[in-house]
């Protein structure tokens, strides 16, 4: 009788401890630091097909590379050409941070045209493989913007910040092709506050979802 | 691209028709009938090159008549040198992604863009609506699309100013709490 009772007592605890931990991320999460005493950030960017990839090289040609290394980049096992691309970005850089990029490759939770039901278990397998992922990268900037390859990503990296593993500040940039409606990744990840900062291109996404940050095309 | 695209390029009036990646059988077909190529004919267009990507229907070739009264047609399946065919074109049929729209409309080109309907999430047409209501380009359907070549204005479109990145870069960098510079 004692035993059970502590065991629910226990589980109460702990769950009321991890809600706790939960609310505090998010409520952490989008408040900006004040001042970084370090001079560089390990960033991953999520580089996601065709249109997204094209725009993500666009948003890097722009930055700081030197205060986003080192530089991991990741795209999914069907698609060859975005980690090419990354390299051709790379190699056209003057940085010597440069040297120690790295290129991934990560499962796709979901392929087009892929039924519900088995996608349950890609998902599961996503998960695993993003885990093991971001085991191994512990990036400290988390840069994507879509389609569905940065979820189980960005899923993880919560799950890290709630327990305390590593805070990576996720920036999630919407796909131009969205003018009325966020993607459901973009959804996803605003509703459940997981992105610090969210940007879209088209003005009508910024009225509709006001946390989101309006910045224009980048095309 | 032909040897003797040099020699007669200011008679050639190039229709670089795309679908990108995967297959748009409804577009190739579209602008594979004689209403399309009359109307791309009437307009004073005199070559039309297809992009098929992984479609099953085949256009019609053509080396046109010899009095040069009809189109010259031609089509490939896939090329490594896009962007080339879309500088040499006067006039550009894509289909509605990004990439194909963006790098168009920064070449300069008039752009028509055909939304597959047939696609499942739809969001696609939610872009080329938006820039055709900015008058970037214009927009249709496989259906519509003779009557878009018939009913367009080329000086009616406005031409489309390439975006720019870094104001999310400024946002990302004060976040951080980088200095800005």
């Amino acid at each position: 009788m004692v035993e059970a009772v502590s065991v629910i007592l226990v589980a109460v605890i702990t769950t009321t401890l991890l809600l706790v931990r939960i609310i505090y991320v998010i409520s952490q999460s989008s408040k900006p630091i004040r001042n970084t005493c370090t001079k560089h950030l390990s960033t991953l960017v999520v580089l996601g097909s065709g249109g997204h990839t094209a725009e993500m090289i666009n948003l890097l040609s722009v930055m700081q590379t030197d205060r986003f290394s080192p530089r991991f980049y990741i795209a999914a096992v069907t698609d060859t050409m975005s980690l090419q691309k990354a390299r051709v970005f790379e190699t056209s850089l003057d940085d010597k941070g440069a040297k120690s990029t790295k290129f991934m490759q990560i499962y796709r939770s979901r392929e087009v045209g892929q039924s519900y039901i088995t996608s349950i278990g890609t998902t599961l397998f996503a998960l695993c493989h993003a885990l093991w992922l971001m085991v191994k990268i512990r990036p400290q900037v988390i840069l994507c913007n879509g389609p569905g390859t940065c979820i189980p990503i960005c899923t993880i990296a919560f799950i890290f910040k709630v327990l305390g593993i590593r805070w990576s500040y996720i920036f999630y940039v919407e796909s131009i092709a969205r003018v009325k409606r966020l993607s459901l990744s973009g959804l996803l990840l605003y509703k459940l506050h997981m992105a610090d900062q969210l940007f879209v291109q088209w003005p009508h996404l910024q009225k509709q979802y006001p946390r989101a940050h309006y910045v224009g095309p980048l095309m | 691209m032909d040897d003797d695209s040099n020699n007669s390029f200011e008679s050639k009036k190039i229709v670089f028709v795309t679908v990108g990646t995967t297959s748009f059988d409804s577009l190739v077909k579209s602008v594979d009938t004689e209403q399309v190529k009359q109307e791309l004919f009437k307009k004073g267009y005199t070559h039309l090159v297809i992009q098929m990507g992984r479609g099953s229907y085949i256009p019609k070739k053509s080396s046109g008549e010899e009095d040069g009264s009809s189109l010259v047609v031609d089509y490939f399946t896939f090329s490594s040198s896009i962007a080339d065919y879309l500088k040499s074109s006067s006039l550009v049929i894509s289909h509605a992604g990004s990439g194909s729209i963006f790098e168009t409309l920064r070449l300069g080109k008039p752009l028509i863009v055909v939304v597959n309907e047939d696609l499942m999430d739809n969001h696609q047409s939610e872009l080329a609506e938006e820039l055709a209501e900015r008058k970037h380009l214009f927009c249709g359907s496989p259906q519509s699309l003779y009557k878009v070549i018939q009913s367009m204005e080329l000086e009616s479109i406005i031409p489309y100013h390439p975006g720019d990145a870094t104001p999310v870069a400024k946002l990302i960098n004060r976040y951080l709490g980088f200095p800005s510079d």
